[in-house]
């Protein structure tokens, strides 16, 4: 594919509001992740929450109040986002900008507050509730492109937690395809108990804080976040999306393929439609959950890709796991990569698991950074890995 | 950067909704020919399941289950091969309202099957594991306008990326307390596949434009009906010509602002 400018972007997790929050904080090596409480929460884990953004939405956006679309608005504010956006629907048109959201649960935690709320008698649920404009998944997309004023064509993709990387692939067809002429797209999901009692349920979630890689890894830290860029093909950005792979497991509901061959795939296709060789990649920020089955079968996958020399660390003992939001999170910080020339280290990895062959990061390092590699996997056995790089 | 227009072809049509249980029982009905029965369909046993897995698929997969396999009956094409667009509103609320309910209990016993299967693209998943699909695929949510947006992202995957694609667009009835918030009058599916070059089974071609227009109706008051009352029979008007094999435009609903246009040159009736 031709490389596709990513002309504005910006990120919000628990690291903090925007690019520069994120920059100081992989800088002074401060994890975001914090034992705290949420909600009703009785689960003894550490989150990422993100900090200042629960206040209600203006008047004018009422109808979609909820945590979900709180936070969608809260990121879009950061970083000069809304001039980009409002740039970008001055020059092509407000029909001819698309806007492509990933989500796993949008703001299911507005049900869950209902469902307390529920009549004791009747069990009808509360008349704040309205599912279209809060839990539909489909309601933070409509929501970015309702503030936004986009009106090209809008989707929300859920393929659980490789969401917001599928919708750089989903994006970059259809400017291809002249469905529209440039493209909004991000990723919005937030802390509800919903996924993390579900996760906790299959014994997913760690007690400790997530050590990804780690000998004594214990499972996921679940964050939040929301993060967006803008897919411009004539504009004169620096940093350019320069391939994507997608490829599904064909493997289990909720296990990784222990061999990772279906994320062997989706990174070779993610350089093969770059027309980049494995050796070209300075970086990978790995999707490194924290989970024994992810970290040893990706490790292993890298290393049939790479081999075994290629940095790579996963960032989710900073942010968390934040589900739906990782992968434009993870694109976020490989930008920020290499904008700075920068590579994260695993942080809270105290012994690399001694299964895991792959050149996983103890020690931050500053050095040039041309090309990324990002992975995002999800249940379902959702694949995507995105190549971004300097431009030449 | 728009790409000069190139077709794609439809390859094979699968449907399951109220007294549609197939395509080919759907056909005469579509043409005018026979009367439109509104029966609830029995449930599904997925053909392509692993009986362990069929036994305990929700009836969010049974229904898109059906559908895809119908229209995979239609093609040679190997499904494993198909890369995917699945499309949905709201996947499976009927497990959203348990989670729900178990959230509001002490202590919070969250079944691990149900959150596994919580996930919006737990069809999507069923079926890569089904016919060992390790293609791309894509899981999308459009509220109302779900068919049209699948149906939109198949095109490009098929245009864009070369690839021959199944679309499955299924909903389902929420259960009580949520269905009065979120009324979806059935349960349906509906399917296509797509394919970039043309082949013996191709049915038509068609090409897809954002319009400022309301969408088409259904033919008759029952279909109208019928039409309206599942995000994935929002493509009704379109089967109506491809059963009458007859060329023509239909627009179907792809936000609350606008329509896809479809256009559709159908191949001579073999």
């Amino acid at each position: 594919m031709t490389p596709l400018p990513v002309s504005a972007f910006t990120v919000t997790s628990a690291l903090g509001a925007g690019r520069d929050a994120h920059w100081h904080a992989l800088r002074s090596e401060t994890s975001g992740l914090r034992k705290l409480a949420f909600d009703t929460n009785t689960l003894d884990c550490w989150l990422g929450e993100v900090a200042g953004f629960d206040a209600p939405l203006p008047a004018q956006w009422a109808q979609w109040d909820c945590r979900n679309n709180r936070l969608a608005l809260f990121g879009l504010q950061q970083d000069a986002f809304l001039s980009a956006a409002a740039a970008l629907r001055e020059r092509y048109g407000r029909d001819r900008v698309g806007v492509f959201i990933g989500t796993s649960t949008s703001g299911v935690q507005h049900t869950e507050l209902a469902y307390r709320a529920r009549d004791p008698h009747s069990q009808r649920l509360p008349d704040w509730f309205q599912h279209r404009y809060t839990q539909n998944i489909y309601s933070v997309a409509d929501f970015v492109a309702q503030v936004l004023d986009l009106n090209g064509p809008a989707l929300a993709i859920s393929t659980a937690c490789s969401s917001s990387a599928k919708v750089f692939a989903s994006a970059r067809r259809a400017i291809a395809a002249g469905t529209c002429d440039a493209a909004v797209v991000g990723g919005v999901d937030s802390l509800c108990l919903t996924t993390l009692y579900g996760f906790n349920s299959l014994q997913l979630v760690s007690s400790d804080i997530c050590r990804p890689a780690d000998a004594a890894r214990g499972g996921i830290s679940i964050g939040e976040a929301a993060g967006f860029a803008v897919l411009d093909p004539n504009a004169a950005a620096p940093i350019a999306l320069l391939g994507y792979g997608e490829t599904s497991d064909a493997y289990h509901m909720s296990s990784p393929d222990p061999d990772g061959q279906g994320a062997v795939a989706s990174m070779r296709a993610a350089l093969a439609s770059a027309n980049v060789g494995a050796a070209e990649v300075d970086y990978i920020n790995l999707h490194g959950t924290g989970t024994m089955a992810n970290d040893s079968a990706e490790g292993r996958a890298v290393c049939t890709v790479f081999g075994t020399q290629t940095p790579c660390s996963s960032t989710k003992g900073w942010t968390g796991h934040t589900l739906g939001a990782a992968g434009i999170v993870e694109a976020a910080i490989a930008m920020l990569c290499i904008e700075h020339g920068f590579m994260p280290r695993s942080v809270n990895t105290r012994t690399k698991d001694p299964g895991i062959e792959a050149a996983v990061l103890l020690e931050s390092r500053d050095a040039p950074v041309r090309t990324v590699m990002s992975n995002s996997f999800g249940f379902g056995g959702s694949n995507c890995s995105l190549l971004f790089g300097k431009r030449a | 950067m728009s790409a000069p227009s190139q077709p794609v072809w439809i390859e094979a049509v699968g449907i399951a909704a109220p007294g549609f249980a197939s395509w080919q029982a759907a056909q005469p009905v579509l043409r005018g020919e026979a009367a439109y029965e509104r029966t609830e369909l029995p449930p599904h046993a997925p053909q392509l399941l692993p009986p362990n897995e069929r036994r305990r698929a929700t009836q969010t997969v049974r229904i898109a289950f059906q559908a895809a396999e119908d229209a995979v009956r239609g093609t040679s094409l190997a499904p494993a091969t198909l890369a995917t667009v699945f499309a949905s509103s709201d996947a499976d609320l009927n497990i959203i309202h348990r989670i729900s309910m178990a959230l509001t209990q002490t202590p919070r016993l969250v079944s691990p099957t149900d959150f596994h299967n919580s996930v919006h693209n737990a069809a999507a998943g069923y079926w890569s594991i089904a016919v060992g699909a390790r293609a791309p695929s894509s899981t999308i949510s459009a509220y109302d306008f779900s068919f049209a947006v699948g149906l939109a992202e198949a095109c490009n995957l098929v245009r864009i990326d070369g690839l021959d694609a199944l679309l499955v667009a299924f909903d389902v009835p929420p259960p009580q307390p949520l269905c009065e918030k979120r009324p979806i009058g059935c349960i349906a599916a509906v399917a296509l596949i797509l394919t970039q070059a043309r082949t013996a089974a191709s049915l038509a071609s068609i090409d897809c434009a954002q319009v400022d227009e309301a969408p088409t109706h259904a033919a008759t008051a029952e279909l109208e009906e019928l039409r309206r009352s599942n995000p994935a029979t929002a493509a009704l008007p379109l089967l109506e010509l491809l059963a009458q094999r007859r060329s023509g435009r239909v627009v179907l609903p792809r936000s609350s602002r606008g329509g896809l246009a479809v256009s559709l040159d159908v191949l001579d009736a073999r």
